[in-house]
């Protein structure tokens, strides 16, 4: 069982990093191709063929993927926190790559993510009560 | 118009992560990441309904967004939308019948917490 545990920490883990970096880039990209307004209708369609706004799509499609596949194990309030690490991600990004000022106020915000994220990871496994269906056929 | 595109993101988001970890629950956990398995699942997986409902609530969670970017700064989108962080975890306690111990409890309102400071 142990190892079932560890197997399952680690295959949680690769996935939450996919999920994280997939949205938080996906998020930046899709922001840098956004035109200042959408006027009409029909650009909230054809905004999304403009090359950064396409990379984002791309990437939040990647994102969708992998938040589904790691659903199909973990518990949504499991990655519901774990996941959220990404706003610190946009912050340090912020910072390091806009060289954008970090307040005290949003170092206390990252402490407080940081925190959560650690007790809910740290603190219990990814799956606690999963009905395992019946006909799912490579079981252990 | 704001709040009524707050509205609709928050409820959108909520109904389209919850249906979303309902349908993959349902399908069980995806082992094999070999190509063909992978386009496997994928066939049956567009024809789970938990799942076609949560794209199509996700897709209204999307457009509102971008609706939402043209009109409010990311400063102010943001912290709202950390709203469906506590919805969707009582939501996963009582709907999905997940085991939420106090540590999530503690981690989820922590998390609350620091999005609101990050992004105000």
């Amino acid at each position: 069982m142990s190892h079932e545990q560890a197997r399952l920490r680690l295959k949680t883990w690769i996935f939450a990093g996919v999920v994280v970096f997939s949205n938080v880039f996906g998020n930046f990209f899709l922001k840098r191709g956004m035109p200042p307004a959408l006027a009409r209708p029909i650009e909230y369609i054809t905004v999304l063929f403009h090359p950064w706004a396409t990379l984002g799509v791309l990437l939040l499609i990647v994102w969708l993927m992998s938040r589904m596949t790691l659903l199909s194990w973990a518990d949504l309030s499991y990655v519901l926190p774990v996941t959220s690490v990404g706003y610190v991600l946009v912050a340090v990004a912020g910072k390091v790559l806009l060289n954008e000022q970090i307040t005290m106020k949003r170092w206390t915000g990252i402490g407080l993510i940081v925190a959560g994220v650690a007790l809910v990871s740290g603190g219990s496994a990814p799956q606690t009560a999963h009905p395992r269906p019946k006909t799912a056929g490579a079981g252990p | 118009m704001k709040w009524l595109l707050i509205g609709i993101i928050v409820a959108s988001t909520t109904a389209g992560e919850v249906l979303q970890a309902a349908g993959m629950r349902r399908h069980g956990e995806i082992r094999d990441f070999r190509p063909g398995a992978i386009g496997r699942a994928l066939t049956v997986l567009v024809r789970n309904r938990f799942v076609i409902a949560a794209l199509a609530a996700m897709a209204v969670s999307f457009f509102a967004y971008l609706g939402l970017l043209t009109i409010a700064e990311l400063s102010f989108a943001v912290p709202v939308t950390a709203i469906t962080y506590v919805l969707e975890t009582v939501l996963a306690k009582y709907i999905l019948k997940e085991h939420v111990n106090w540590l999530r409890w503690a981690g989820a309102s922590l998390v609350i917490c620091g999005v609101a400071l990050v992004s105000l």
